[in-house]
């Protein structure tokens, strides 16, 4: 906290909510993540091609700026004829929604038991707690190995191992939170007023924290591309005939050394998404929580 | 004497363009080298809209125009950076709202550490219990227990006396003070003010205090700026304007004070409405309660009086209140 | 319900704070912001609580509105013990009492648009949302704001406009009683002047019970029929508004009853003397280390309340002196300036 704060007039609450903080949006980097999002939604409208369609007169075509390669498959095609323009696009699709799809659930499931833990206090939270903790005491990439194991692969439990790595940090997140919160007039009076519990937490409290919430949750968007890209490339995760950035790499890997488009496009993919949701999240999360208790 | 302060044609606006709300509007207004200015008005005549325009701590969707020079620097045109330096020594500020302003996460005696760490950023080492000592100045009892509490675990009191005690822990050359005594008794109240005027004598800071308490701005300032609806209406030095205030509305607000008559309390509230600021009349905003208004009132905004060294009023009707 | 059982009942509540210890060597640092409180408030009646900032007020107006629960003592409202209620019933008592806070910007949600914020007690108990809105403007004009108020959001208003919409949101359930924790020491002369009318007419027409904390004893005298005083945690005097106020016999009220008249010049008055520590309170006496009147008895005895005639309670030993005192000075011993 650089704060000059209080006794200069610029409290943390005020600067929390003051432009200018995190120095400038990151423009690059929204703009790719819009292109990603778009890519997911709508991509699969853009692309002539179905990424599973195997083209054995065309195996290994290099990039079209590449000798012999050719303007049908601007990116080159894969060991069995697959455009990879197709592959990336649908890759896309599939890495970006289970991560999605990862974050939002174990969103809910972090906030709802973070705001019972906080909210009401006593053997609740002590219980809720220690399970966090037990959770975020181990390396997720190892505890989604075990997870992995236990359930089997496939896109459904690839986002419940997700699931299962995240919770606890929105939990942990959205318990710190309230506890302060719910000492504020507001939520006194909220209960002078006879709202129950459960009206308090969602109309008073949960509204106030979710700013904390949504930068979380785009910084986990980068984590959770890398946890199935990583599962994927194990061939622990998605599997074929669903297409992945990781899958695709893992497929590629190979060729690598005759055919570099294989494993360069799904690679710098990855890369790209995941610095730039990060970019994105790191500028709010500077803007919004000078505390830093992400 | 070369003013510290000089604010020129100052206007603030929120809201939509097409409908703003005009919280401040053509303050002029000076303030010298130690001299401790009170301001007194409403409740939305723009005191703290004004107070945030000098600090530049308004919401960003505030239009702020005009000009405030401090000290030879113009405050509306320096960067950020060069504003949070400023505000850090020479300029500081006590909020109207204590809760908000302290925050919930840190202990008070953090909280009050780092503003005694910003202040000495010329390296000078911080000296071990200074911010018990802070705290004993502004009267909280064993402050070396305050120092380990939240703010959520001390009285609004206690909140607010934290909150001057980190404004005045450095010496500013100005002291803008948003309602500092609202929630305190009336001895600890005193304590404060007489903090701020030993603030002048020994540190030769000038204060703007902002208060409803009349009583306190004609105890402690020099000097008096009666507010509505986002001009001033009224300047004067303290005693004149009390013993004999020019503006209409300076002395129905003088008195609605509650006065106690034998064993009655006796208000006088000022008869009729605030104005809403988004559809302002065209000429005195005061003139619909105003008792002695008259149709130029209504269609026409008051020119400025001066009826005095130092004491200048807008009405129609300067000339006759004397 | 007897004709004469009061509103509010405390009899010897006190609270105590256990700060956690620094260290793991350090001790447990315990706060004692009530100790031993006794008062009652009859029906339809206000009682004023005044005394020096941190003095515990607000603890006391936070244990009736149950949002602490004392550490000693018996807390009743109409005769019911307000602890250990079925939830049924503490609905129904939530209903019975509201209350209006001292900080105008932390009463608010700053999420919730003006009309929620004053309709949203009557949609806990039970009333539908579209009816509950449509009383917003209702509401809103009781406290003197105007209707298109409603649409706003807490950051639009100023402190005092925020004020009036706690106010209005106290009063939207019509409730029985009203703890009014500084409702008005937000609140410019003349809004506040206007806010304390419509407290006082409220009171009137419909027989509300208040619990009234402020420190501009003018204002407390204004509404209070009942006035308590505090001092370190405990009341030291007790009794009707008037006498308090006018003829106070404890010398700590007589000080702020001094400086409250605002007339001396600044300073000339002053409270001399050490403030005690709550973690190391003084013998005996806790006033004894700024009281003029202070002797030997003070230092070894703590006084208990006492009655001094005409339901006036006053914890001094030396209340006599203080009040003959008065006859021969013309106000308490105070330091000159
Ligand atoms: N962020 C904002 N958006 C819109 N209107 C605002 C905003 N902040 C303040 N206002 C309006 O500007 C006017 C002036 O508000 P301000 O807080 O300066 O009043 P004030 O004189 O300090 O009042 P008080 O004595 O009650 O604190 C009010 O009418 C208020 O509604
Ligand atoms: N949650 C808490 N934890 C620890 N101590 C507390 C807590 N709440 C209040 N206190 C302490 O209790 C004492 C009384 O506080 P209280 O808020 O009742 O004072 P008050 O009389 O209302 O003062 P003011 O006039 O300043 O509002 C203070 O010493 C305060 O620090
Ligand atoms: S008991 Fe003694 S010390 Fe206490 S107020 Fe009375 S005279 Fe003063
Ligand atoms: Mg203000
Ligand atoms: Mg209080």
């Amino acid at each position: 906290m650089s704060a000059t704060s209080e006794g200069s007039g610029l409290g943390p609450f005020r600067r929390r909510f003051t432009w200018g903080r995190g120095g400038r949006p990151p423009i690059v980097a929204t703009t790719i993540c819009v292109i990603l999002v778009i890519a997911a939604l709508a991509g699969r409208n853009f692309i002539t091609l179905a990424p599973d369609e195997v083209d054995f007169t065309a195996i290994l075509t290099p990039p079209v700026w590449i000798e012999g390669g050719s303007w049908e498959h601007l990116l080159g095609t894969d060991q069995l004829g697959r455009d990879m323009l197709s592959r990336l696009v649908a890759g896309a699709r599939i890495s970006l929604l289970t991560a999605c799809a990862a974050v939002i659930a174990g969103g809910t499931i972090g906030i709802a038991l973070g705001l019972t833990a906080g909210y009401l206090g006593g053997l609740a939270e002590a219980v809720i707690m220690r399970v966090v903790d037990a959770f975020l005491a181990l390396p997720f990439i190892l505890m989604a190995l075990a997870f992995v194991a236990a359930l089997g692969t496939g896109v459904g439990n690839i986002i419940i191992v997700m699931v299962l790595t995240n919770w606890a940090r929105y939990a942990r997140l959205v318990r710190s939170e309230v506890v302060l919160i719910k000492q504020r007039d507001f939520v006194l009076l909220a209960r002078v007023a006879g709202l129950n519990r459960r009206a308090i937490a969602l109309r008073h409290i949960l509204p106030n924290v979710l700013t904390s919430i949504l930068v979380l949750a785009i910084l986990d968007v980068g984590r959770a591309i890398i946890l199935e890209s990583s599962l994927s490339f194990l061939g622990l995760g998605i599997q074929p005939p669903d297409v992945s950035w990781g899958l695709t790499l893992a497929e590629g890997r190979t060729y690598m050394t005759v055919a570099w488009w294989l494993t360069l496009w799904p690679g710098v993919a990855i890369v790209l998404a995941v610095m730039s949701f990060n970019a994105v999240g790191e500028w709010l999360k500077a803007r919004f929580d000078p505390r830093g208790q992400l | 004497m070369e003013p510290l302060l000089a604010i020129r044609g100052l206007n603030v606006r929120f809201g939509p363009s097409e409908r703003p709300v005009p919280a401040v509007a053509d303050v002029d207004l000076d303030v010298a080298p130690q001299e401790i200015v009170g301001i007194a008005g409403e409740s939305g005549s723009g005191k703290s809209t004004l107070c945030g325009a000098i600090m530049r701590t308004l919401v960003r969707t505030a239009r702020v125009s005009g000009e405030v020079m401090f000290s030879g620097r113009s405050l509306l045109t320096l960067n950020d950076g060069e504003m949070a330096r400023l505000r850090g020594r020479e300029l500081s500020m006590v909020l109207q709202n204590p809760m908000t302003s302290l925050d919930p996460l840190y202990t008070i005696g953090n909280q009050v550490e780092e503003v005694l760490r910003e202040r000495r950023r010329d390296g000078a080492g911080l000296r071990p219990g200074g911010a018990i000592e802070v705290l004993r100045r502004v009267h909280l009892t064993a402050p070396e227990l305050r120092v380990r509490q939240y703010p959520h675990q001390l009285s609004g009191g206690m909140r607010q006396r934290v909150l001057v005690g980190m404004a005045t822990a450095a010496a500013p050359k100005l002291l803008i003070a948003d309602e500092p005594t609202t929630a305190l008794d009336a001895s600890i109240q005193d304590e404060i003010l007489i903090l701020f005027r030993e603030l002048r004598e020994t540190a030769g800071s000038a204060v703007i205090i902002v208060t409803h308490d009349l009583s306190a701005i004609r105890r402690l300032s020099d000097r008096v700026v009666v507010m509505y609806a986002g001009r001033i209406v009224e300047e004067g030095p303290t005693g004149e304007v009390f013993r004999a205030p020019r503006h209409p509305y300076t002395r129905a607000l003088l008195a609605s004070l509650p006065r106690i008559e034998g064993d009655e309390v006796h208000l006088e509230p000022i008869p009729g409405q605030v104005p809403d600021l988004a559809s302002l009349p065209p000429g005195c905003a005061f003139a619909a309660r105003c008792p002695v208004a008259k149709d130029i009132c209504r269609g026409q905004r008051p020119p400025e009086s001066v009826v005095a060294d130092r004491h200048r009023l807008f009405c129609w009707r300067a000339e006759e209140t004397a | 319900m007897t004709a004469n059982e009061p509103m509010v009942e405390a009899s010897g509540i006190g609270k105590t704070f256990t700060l956690p210890a620094q260290s793991l060597f350090g001790e447990a640092k315990r706060v004692a912001a009530v100790v031993d409180v006794s008062f009652r408030i009859p029906h339809g009646r206000t009682f004023g609580l005044v005394g020096e900032s941190g003095s515990g007020k607000s603890t006391i107006a936070k244990m009736l509105l149950k949002l602490e629960a004392p550490t000693e003592g018996d807390l009743r409202v109409e005769g019911q013990p307000i602890f250990r209620q079925s939830p049924a019933e503490e609905l129904a008592y939530r209903r019975k009492v509201q209350a209006v806070f001292q900080d105008p910007y932390g009463s608010l949600s700053p999420r919730m648009r003006a009309d929620r914020i004053v309709s949203e007690p009557l949609r806990a108990h039970g009333m539908p949302r579209r009816e509950a809105e449509a009383r917003a403007p209702d509401l809103l004009r009781i406290v003197g704001l105007p209707p298109e108020a409603a649409l706003k959001y807490p950051h639009e208003f100023s402190g005092g406009q925020r004020q009036r919409l706690a106010i209005a949101r106290a009063l939207s359930v019509d409730p029985q009683l009203l703890v009014l924790d500084e409702p008005v020491s937000a609140l410019d002369v003349s809004v506040r002047a206007q806010v304390l009318a419509l407290l006082r007419d409220m009171q009137q027409r419909l027989g509300l019970t208040y619990l009234f904390i402020g420190h501009d004893l003018a204002v407390v005298r204004y509404l209070s029929d009942i006035v308590g005083v505090m001092y370190f945690g405990r009341v030291v005097e007790v009794g009707p508004a008037r006498q308090v106020l006018r003829q106070p016999f404890h010398p700590y009220t007589r000080r702020l009853v001094a400086l409250a008249s605002g007339d001396a010049p600044l300073g000339a008055v002053r409270m001399q003397g050490e403030l005690p520590s709550p973690l190391n309170p003084p013998s005996g006496c806790l006033f004894r280390t700024r009281c003029t009147y202070a002797d030997t008895t003070c230092i070894d005895q703590r006084p208990e309340m006492r009655d001094a005639g005409s339901e006036h309670m006053v914890a001094c030993h030396h209340y006599e002196a203080v009040v003959a005192g008065t006859k021969a000075e013309t106000g308490p011993q105070l330091r000159e300036a």
